[in-house]
């Protein structure tokens, strides 16, 4: 018996590659494909479809679980760390509240340039102050 | 009312960002995370080799000095939109 390629197999894992590369690479840029990966979690979808169909179309069984663990296991992978790691950050429970005084400091800009956080709010009629992760 | 960001990055490597994404506003460098700190903000350990960095937050700060709204995201990918910010600064005037 002729060994037919198995496109439902392949083309779903490949699918799996493609969502999440398209997420890191495109769809992170953009709070509505980001804040909730939809897009991603639905190309998974097509792409479990695929696999399944692939899989029971399969003439190799032992060759095909792998890649249906392979796709699997990505599946898990990025839904874990979308879901649950992004989620661990630290309390913060003594972060200045609402009506209480900022801390004030001084620090220097890109420029080497000093700012101070009073004299700088004054100024400006106010700051809105943005911590971010950086680029490291 | 005017932004100011703040993260552990070098001047530099603030420069480059600042160049990249067209910003103008002021990007201070906190390396020892010593502001970072007093904020509580601090995320230990997240950053690349372990470094300690700043976790995502945002305060609005009125010409005194008092905190007028703040958001303290529960999910590093969830940032306050640019809706939302602008909503609260309007709220100072």
């Amino acid at each position: 018996m002729q060994r037919r390629f198995n496109t439902p197999l392949w083309s779903g894992l490949i699918l799996i590659f493609v969502a999440v590369f398209s997420y890191l690479l495109l769809f992170v840029r953009w709070p509505i494909t980001r804040d909730v990966p939809w897009v991603t979690f639905l190309l998974f979808a097509v792409a479990l479809v695929l696999l399944v169909t692939g899989f029971r179309r399969a003439q190799r069984k032992i060759a095909a679980s792998i890649v249906l663990a392979i796709g699997v296991g990505l599946i898990g992978f990025f839904t874990v760390g979308t879901l649950v790691l992004t989620k661990n950050l630290p309390q913060s429970q003594r972060a200045p509240a609402i009506g209480q005084k900022a801390p004030d400091f001084t620090l220097p800009d890109s420029n080497q340039k000093s700012v101070t956080l009073s004299q700088f709010a004054a100024a400006n009629s106010g700051v809105l102050l943005i911590f971010y992760r950086g680029y490291w | 009312m005017q932004p100011v960001a703040i993260s552990v990055d070098t001047p530099e490597e603030s420069r480059n960002l600042a160049t990249k994404a067209g910003y103008t506003f002021p990007i201070l460098s906190d390396r020892n995370a010593d502001v970072i700190r007093s904020y509580d903000v601090l995320h230990k350990g997240a950053g690349e080799n372990g470094r300690d960095i700043a976790r995502p937050a945002e305060f609005l700060i009125d010409r005194t000095g008092v905190v007028r709204w703040r958001n303290l995201t529960e999910d590093y990918r969830v940032r306050a939109t640019p809706e939302q910010m602008l909503a609260a600064a309007r709220s100072l005037h």
